[in-house]
């Protein structure tokens, strides 16, 4: 492995980071949190010195192979993660550091995810880094890096690979920095548009912007104890509408604007995406309805599309205590938990296009069975897909299974019920955030031992950088010279 | 600019490797998805897998807005298909590779009524450029510039060559020639020399002038200065037709070695001044037996690199006196081959693409840079470039000694009107000139790039 590219690649990120902490700074002098200017500062100029220096000396050729790019990916996380839980440390916030780590590694892969009791009396500032990070880890840090620096000679494919979701990622213009560019151009007209929307619905700037965040990001931290149950029905449509939009695959969005709309209709994935979330919000709507825990029909559907919308992008935000609900609809949120939104977007779950494509791969092996002659391929978007993809895909599955059974075991350790063990580990390997019972849109992971804590922070990464780059970083082929 | 590549064999590769380098947009369009996938990880260009003359393929690869497409497949045919198609889908300029020889005649035809912007015959132009190496046949290498007005040749220097062991200064006083002696390669090392340069045995020396300068600088070298007399070309393929067709133009006997019988009858009726040989190049008997140690100059152009190379190999030996060329196709390997000591080694991909590359450059100079043209040598580590002088650029006017210029930075030539011009210290740069600069610097873009900033 190429080790002084990694080192100069990391270096940068710490840089990054730095630079990324003038926003909460600027909060916190607002808001004249002096405290927490000073920390925001201090974590500002620190990691710009750090980063500065230790990418000082620049190797000759920046040349990334798939190895480098994925160990880049896995250890800029990890390193973003540890070095973005210092202010929760030192701001007095989260007193522990493993917990800070938690809370900020649920931020940036999206999860949500919290060890805090209450976040109604938090810093301003800090509250903002909180859900900020929801907002960086959205599209991914290094194709921030890419859209902003040409570090990367040749191609950075293998980082774009390792860090945006999805079997098979693609370019949408010939270049990739400007690909990244153009991703986070639409990001960011699509969190400006949110940010307006809320404003008008009658929140003020400061819960627009960290809502947003949350929102578009897939996030899910609130900024209030009860979630987003507290805001006007308006505001909760609009969320409904920005997580929806969220959840689409980005290169939608570039074909509507390109105007090339044909392509954009032709998404599957984007279909079956629809389908299922008025699908089953409909199911639950009727489930809870007859039940009668909520007033009306109208009510009842607009929680329903609120819960199903907010699990099906891994978002994780609340307006109704889904916990509560008959065990038809708990079931159903648990199951829209593993499938997760679309590739390319930025929700986080096993994803659509993957699940299309194992359908498909069923009933073709069906067809084989019955005509054992017979050749089909796997058609998705009116394209066949490459055998090596279904190959990746399966293999996916596989790994997602076994990742998931041991956590599941490990976290069981802790004597809590087979439900909040479960769905504790569905819901950060997933990024969604709440699970159900003691992890349910009420609860949180304080309570969580030290070790089931480390197992959930690594399902987070490697649910969030979809199970290799993570798996490569632990596997010792990868630290061989030769 | 934003390119569109069809097809992506060996000619594509290097033009992807060459364009993306040179900051290009490009899309390629390959029916095999392995190669896709392959150039998707090394360039960064975006791939898409398909059928390059299908229209809705090339709406996907962005024809619309492209500027440029290159056709580059194996296929003739599919070539003009797709540069039809995309003439009339995106309004972009169009090359192909038409390779087949019956096509020859129509080139004209094809290039005019159908519109495509550059026509590219692999064959033809690897041909041209064996033929030009045998008319001249010291230099290993023959570049032309400012429209044929300045001549690059690349010769080695024998140990019993005037040159050896002198500085530049001396042989300067001794030949007295406008020539400039601007790149020197000593094995894996590459110079840009000054006054106080001492040459060597085996060095490769590149040298910039007019063909009459370059001409008397070799006769006072006592070099070999005439054209062959006498060729034998091994291999009966479309290259050596072409080269065949030229050489007996300038009036050099030809034999043909060719193994299949069809093909020699063909080769005869096609050019009946040749002396089509119905054997294999490989059997030494029938050289021997046609004068292989008398001829002057041999030419390998089988389909096999191998055969090819050890051909030339076995002439050396038997032959040394003999000019050797030898064809070869991968382009992999060619330093490798650069150092095997067989003579001129033509690359008929490499050729192909260096004449694209240079048109697209062309093509985005007239978009507001002041470079005419950019040829690369010795690995892409040495690039000559031919500048346009603006009327308010800083170099002008001051005598080239008290210009403040970076090292590795020589300037070849000035060229004024119809003038071309072998610079001095006194020498001073107008405004309207174009400037031929000689450097291992890359990524020049204005002729006030070469001082010290």
């Amino acid at each position: 492995m190429n080790y002084s590219v990694v080192r100069f690649m990391i270096f940068k990120v710490i840089e990054l980071i730095g630079i990324l902490m003038l926003l909460p700074f600027l909060v916190a002098i607002i808001y004249r949190e002096n405290m927490a200017a000073t920390v925001f500062l201090g974590m500002l100029i620190g990691c710009i010195v750090v980063g500065a220096v230790g990418s000082h000396f620049r190797p000759k050729k920046i040349t990334l192979y798939a190895k480098e790019g994925f160990v880049v990916t896995a250890l800029s996380w990890i390193i973003i993660s540890l070095f973005g839980a210092l202010p929760f440390v030192l701001t007095g916030t989260i007193p522990s550091y493993v917990d800070a780590v938690f809370e900020t590694i649920s931020g940036f892969t999206t999860t949500g995810a919290s060890i805090l009791n209450g976040v109604d009396g938090m810093l301003k500032s800090v509250q903002f880094w909180r859900t900020f990070s929801h907002w960086i880890g959205g599209m991914g840090v290094l194709v921030f890096m890419m859209a902003v620096m040409p570090l990367v000679d040749g191609n950075g494919m293998h980082i774009m690979r390792a860090e945006s979701p999805g079997p098979s990622v693609g370019k949408i213009v010939p270049k990739l920095k400007d690909t990244a560019r153009t991703l986070y151009i639409i990001y960011f007209g699509i969190t400006l548009v949110e940010i307006i929307c809320l404003w008008i619905s009658g929140l003020d700037l400061y819960a627009a912007m960290t809502i947003t965040f949350s929102t578009v990001g897939t996030g899910g931290f609130a900024i209030t104890n009860s979630g987003i149950g507290g805001y006007s029905t308006l505001t909760q449509a609009i969320i409904i509408v920005f997580m929806a939009i969220c959840g689409v695959n980005f290169s939608v969005y570039y074909y509507i604007i390109t105007k090339r709309f044909r392509d954009a209709w032709h998404c599957d994935e984007m279909k079956w995406y629809f389908v299922t979330m008025f699908g089953s919000a409909t199911l639950i709507a009727i489930n809870v309805y007859r039940a009668g825990l909520l007033p009306t029909p109208y009510l009842s559907f607009h929680h329903a599309l609120f819960a199903v919308t907010s699990i099906m992008t891994t978002t994780g935000f609340g307006t109704e205590d889904f916990n509560l609900w008959p065990e038809f609809s708990r079931t159903l949120l648990v199951t829209l938990t593993m499938i997760g939104a679309c590739a390319g977007s930025t929700g986080g779950g096993f994803k659509f296009s993957r699940l299309i494509i194992i359908l498909r791969t069923i009933k073709n092996e069906l067809t084989f069975i019955i005509h054992p002659k017979s050749i089909k391929k796997v058609y998705m978007d009116g394209r066949a897909v490459e055998g090596t993809t279904v190959k990746s895909v399966s293999a996916y599955l596989g790994i997602y299974v076994v990742i998931y059974v041991i956590s599941f075991l490990i976290v069981s350790l802790d004597g809590f019920d087979f439900e909040t063990s479960f769905t504790a580990v569905a819901a950060t390997l997933n990024n969604v955030g709440p699970g159900l019972n003691m992890v349910g849109p009420m609860g949180n992971y304080s309570q969580f031992s030290v070790l089931s804590k480390v197992v959930l922070m690594f399902d987070m990464l490697a649910g969030r950088l979809e199970l290799l780059p993570i798996l490569i970083l632990l596997s010792p082929q990868t630290y061989k010279r030769k | 600019m934003q390119i569109l590549i069809v097809g992506c064999g060996n000619v594509g590769l290097t033009l992807i490797d060459q364009l993306s380098k040179e900051g290009h947009n490009i899309t390629v369009i390959e029916e095999k998805s392995d190669v896709i996938q392959n150039v998707v990880n090394n360039y960064d260009v975006m791939g898409i897998v398909g059928n390059g003359a299908s229209y809705s393929i090339m709406k996907d690869a962005g024809i619309e807005s492209a500027d440029l497409m290159i056709a580059v497949t194996n296929s003739d045919e599919l070539n003009i298909l797709s540069c039809l198609f995309a003439k009339k889908a995106g309004n972009c300029s169009t090359i192909a590779r038409v390779r087949n020889p019956i096509y020859k005649k129509e080139v004209d035809f094809i290039r005019d009524e159908l519109g495509l912007s550059l026509i590219i015959n692999p064959e033809e132009a690897a041909a041209m450029e064996a033929s030009r190496l045998l008319k001249f046949p010291s230099a290993t290498k023959i570049e032309q510039f400012v429209k044929g007005r300045t001549e690059l040749v690349k010769i080695t220097v024998n140990e019993d060559s005037r040159l050896c062991n002198k500085t530049l200064k001396e042989i300067q006083a001794e030949i007295k020639s406008n020539v400039l002696i601007s790149v020197v390669a000593r094995g894996e090392e590459v110079f840009i020399p000054d006054g106080s340069f001492v040459l060597r045995a085996n060095d490769e020396i590149s040298v910039i002038g007019t063909s009459k300068d370059t001409l008397q600088f070799f006769k006072k070298l006592k070099m070999p200065t005439a054209r062959v007399n006498s060729t034998l070309i091994v291999g009966g393929g479309a290259t050596a037709y072409y080269l065949a067709k030229s050489l007996i133009e300038a009036g050099i006997q030809v034999k043909i070695f060719e193994k299949d019988n069809a093909r020699c009858k063909q080769l005869t009726e096609l050019i009946p001044e040749a002396l089509i040989i119905n054997a294999d190049g490989t059997d030494k008997e029938m050289l021997f037996e046609e004068g292989l140690t008398r001829m002057e100059s041999f030419v390998s152009l089988t389909n096999l690199d191998e055969e090819n190379i050890m051909l030339s190999m076995f002439v050396k030996s038997v032959a040394p006196k003999a000019k050797l060329i030898t064809k070869v196709h991968r382009v992999n390997y060619d330093e490798i081959i650069g150092s095997m000591g067989i003579g001129s080694v033509i690359y008929p991909k490499y050729i192909t693409a260096e004449r694209i590359v240079s048109y697209v450059r062309g093509m985005s100079n007239s978009r507001g840079s002041n470079i005419e043209s950019l040829y690369k040598m010795n690995d892409d580590r040495v690039e000559v470039l031919e500048f346009n002088v603006r009327k308010d650029s800083p170099v002008i006017g001051i005598p080239l000694q008290n210009l403040d210029i970076k090292k590795g930075v020589i300037i070849a030539r000035i060229n004024r009107g119809f003038e071309s011009l072998a610079p001095s210290g006194q020498s001073m740069i107008r405004g309207g000139d174009t400037v031929i600069v000689v450097t291992t610097n890359t990524g020049f873009h204005d002729i006030e790039d070469i001082l010290q900033k």
